[in-house]
């Protein structure tokens, strides 16, 4: 029973801004990712969520705190033991043409591989693993093989990467973004094929900033906020009943189908300094407003307050179900 | 009818031949319409947007006009098109948070932009720019900032601002809201909404290929495929009462807040469009519609068959007639 373990990882960033500092991008954040499980890991932009997947890669090391794989940390591997871990554990992301070289066969990914973990393998039995995976992702081979990443779709591309991991014997995928630079009709399938992978025991982190697309495929859900845990628990519980004031404002801005956004017209904002129209052609008759007040949920313009290290404490509100002290 | 576009084409120049990236298209927008134009990649609907403001040299229109305002809009006339655009016509283009430089104040942009465009009281017209970044929430000082400075959500919405500063009478936003947060791109559909209620803007063609995002602030949706216009509807009608097969396919293929896999599967659309170079003959949707039969061989016109719903499919005018 292999399990992944995110104990209080955080990590420090060294500010590149004139004030300089260190600005946190994980504050002590724990979890844990079962066999099986597919965990969604939702935030904005900056919430932290990519460096999540990257310390779990071992792209990024954590400033403190462990990462640990089947009881082991993974930040002390040696070289034959991070090649064994990357052999579990596997990761694809947002832009799958960024993950091909242009100049060489889409299926160069795979020949990579070969090398490192395949070394011995008949030609025979390698080709047969290939028809496998892709197989398993729906791509037929005669589709794929031998062809130019630019004469594959977005889809194909991301599905022919998903393969590739799963030529290993892949138990953990980090899927980073994956299908948010898809087009509907075909992340459709993408997201179908990991629910699938899911019921074979595959454990995914599905990081995304769509809420909808985490809550069609996940378990539980995890909402990441300035770095840290807002609220944690199974996925029906968190969509169903959110209990932070921040997974509600979320969940409203969410743009849905069938029920639209309440919009208030600003209405008379008066101003400093004001006279008549524009010049230019329109005649528009600008109405003197007062400057609203940014309630919650529009614009999210607020000056981004000093984040302290410290994450906010969680309390449980029902078994499994984790929510963190406002901030 | 602020907007009038008929049987408008445009096609690129290849080395291959000429490919038609949007192919006979006809709509109108009224007067503080904001019309949504969603489709897959590769359908044609950022050409459409760019054709109507600025033509890059590969392009050449090679059929049909495009009125505004009763006046038609020399969209082939590079130097004509000058002085229209900001005044008549404006477009915030795809990635345009990249499209303010690092080198320079937010100011000094704007100030450049209004000397290019020949405007004097460029005093007031800064006055009324401080105005708006006050209507939507953002502070004054945005102007002496470098765009580095601001986060994506903001320089989104700067750009807009800056687009739309002399009132055009139509504003192409191109993918405005992709690439956002979800409360970002809520801010950002709201100000579109406040903008065309305050007349800042008289109407908005709104490109992107998120459905969702225009069903909260598009009054009509135009779906594009392989560069023709399949349907255009009211939103309430797209929304729930699509006719055209792709539109329903792309609608059955969105996920919706608290449905997961183990309640309902969705399902893709398998296939992928036809290549534009050679387009077959017929309904382009054909070999992908699982309802398509042998009157698809030839090409559907877009017709009207309830008030202000445009399809542009056989079995749909058939049902509708009956």
């Amino acid at each position: 029973m292999s399990e992944l373990k995110v104990h209080e990882v955080s990590k420090l960033f060294q500010a590149t801004t004139r004030a300089g500092g260190l600005t946190p991008a994980l504050r002590k954040v724990s979890f844990e990712l079962r066999q099986g499980e597919v965990i969604s890991l939702i935030g904005e932009s900056g919430s932290g969520k990519t460096t999540i997947g990257k310390v779990i890669l071992r792209l990024v090391r954590p400033s403190s705190g462990t990462v640990t794989y089947d009881g082991k940390d993974i930040t002390r591997y040696s070289a034959r033991g991070l090649r064994d871990y990357y052999r579990h554990v596997q990761g694809v992301f947002q832009d799958p043409f960024s993950s091909y070289n242009p100049i060489y066969h889409a299926d160069r990914v795979f020949d990579l591989l070969r090398d490192v973990y395949f070394a011995r393998l008949s030609d025979a039995a390698w080709n047969d693993k290939i028809d496998a995976a892709l197989h398993a992702v729906a791509l037929n081979p005669s589709d794929v093989l031998g062809k130019y990443p630019h004469e594959l779709s977005g889809g194909q591309q991301q599905r022919l990467l998903i393969a590739r991991a799963l030529l290993l014997d892949v138990r953990v995928l980090v899927a980073d973004e994956i299908i948010s630079m898809l087009d509907a009709s075909t992340r459709v399938d993408v997201l179908n094929l990991l629910v699938k992978l899911k019921q074979e025991g595959l454990a995914i982190l599905f990081i995304t900033h769509d809420l909808s697309l985490g809550n069609y495929v996940s378990d539980r859900t995890i909402i990441l906020r300035h770095g840290a845990i807002a609220e944690i628990g199974p996925t029906e519980m968190i969509f169903g009943n959110p209990q932070h004031d921040y997974t509600k404002m979320l969940l409203s801005a969410v743009p849905e189908l069938h029920k639209k956004w309440r919009h208030t017209a600003l209405g008379p904002v008066a101003l400093p300094g004001d006279d008549g129209a524009v010049s230019g052609n329109g005649s528009a008759a600008v109405i003197p407003v007062a400057v609203p007040s940014n309630p919650n949920g529009r614009g999210a313009t607020a000056p981004v307050p000093v984040i302290p290290l410290e994450p906010p404490v969680l309390h449980e509100f029902e078994p499994g179900h984790l929510v963190a002290e406002p901030e | 009818m602020s907007v009038t576009v008929a049987n408008l084409s445009v096609a690129y120049r290849s080395h291959r031949g000429d490919v038609t990236a949007v192919d006979g298209v006809s709509f109108s927008l009224a007067d503080g319409e904001i019309m949504g134009l969603a489709g897959e990649s590769g359908c044609g609907k950022s050409t459409l947007g760019n054709a109507l403001v600025c033509m890059d040299t590969r392009m050449k229109a090679t059929a049909g006009k495009v009125m505004l305002d009763g006046k038609e809009l020399p969209i082939e006339d590079g130097r004509a098109m000058r002085p229209l655009r900001m005044t008549e016509v404006s477009v915030v283009p795809q990635y345009a948070m990249n499209a303010l430089t690092p080198t320079r104040k937010i100011r000094r942009l704007v100030t450049d932009l209004l000397k290019s465009h020949g405007v004097r009281d460029r005093d007031r017209v800064l006055t009324e720019m401080k105005r708006r970044i006050a209507l939507i929430g953002l502070t004054g000082d945005v102007l002496g900032k470098y765009s580095f400075e601001l986060s994506g959500g903001m320089r989104q919405r700067i750009t807009i601002l800056m687009s739309t500063l002399l009132n055009p009478s139509l504003l192409i936003a191109d993918e405005v809201t992709s690439a956002l947060d979800v409360s970002t791109q809520r801010a950002v559909g709201e100000m579109l909404l406040e903008f065309r209620d305050r007349g800042y803007v008289r109407s908005v063609i709104a490109i992107t290929h998120d459905l969702s995002i225009l069903a909260q602030i598009a009054d009509s949706i135009a779906i594009m495929y392989a560069g023709r216009l399949v349907e255009k509807a009211p939103t309430p009608s797209i929304v729930n009462d699509a006719l055209h097969p792709y539109t329903q396919a792309l609608i059955a293929s969105l996920p919706e807040v608290g449905v997961r896999h183990d309640q309902a599967t969705l399902t893709g659309i398998p296939g992928r469009p036809p290549s534009l170079l050679r387009p077959p003959a017929g309904c382009r949707f054909r070999d992908r519609c699982p309802f398509a039969f042998d009157k698809c061989a030839e090409n559907p016109p877009l017709q009207e068959v309830r008030p202000g719903h445009h399809v542009a499919c056989w079995k749909a005018a058939q049902e509708a007639s009956e």
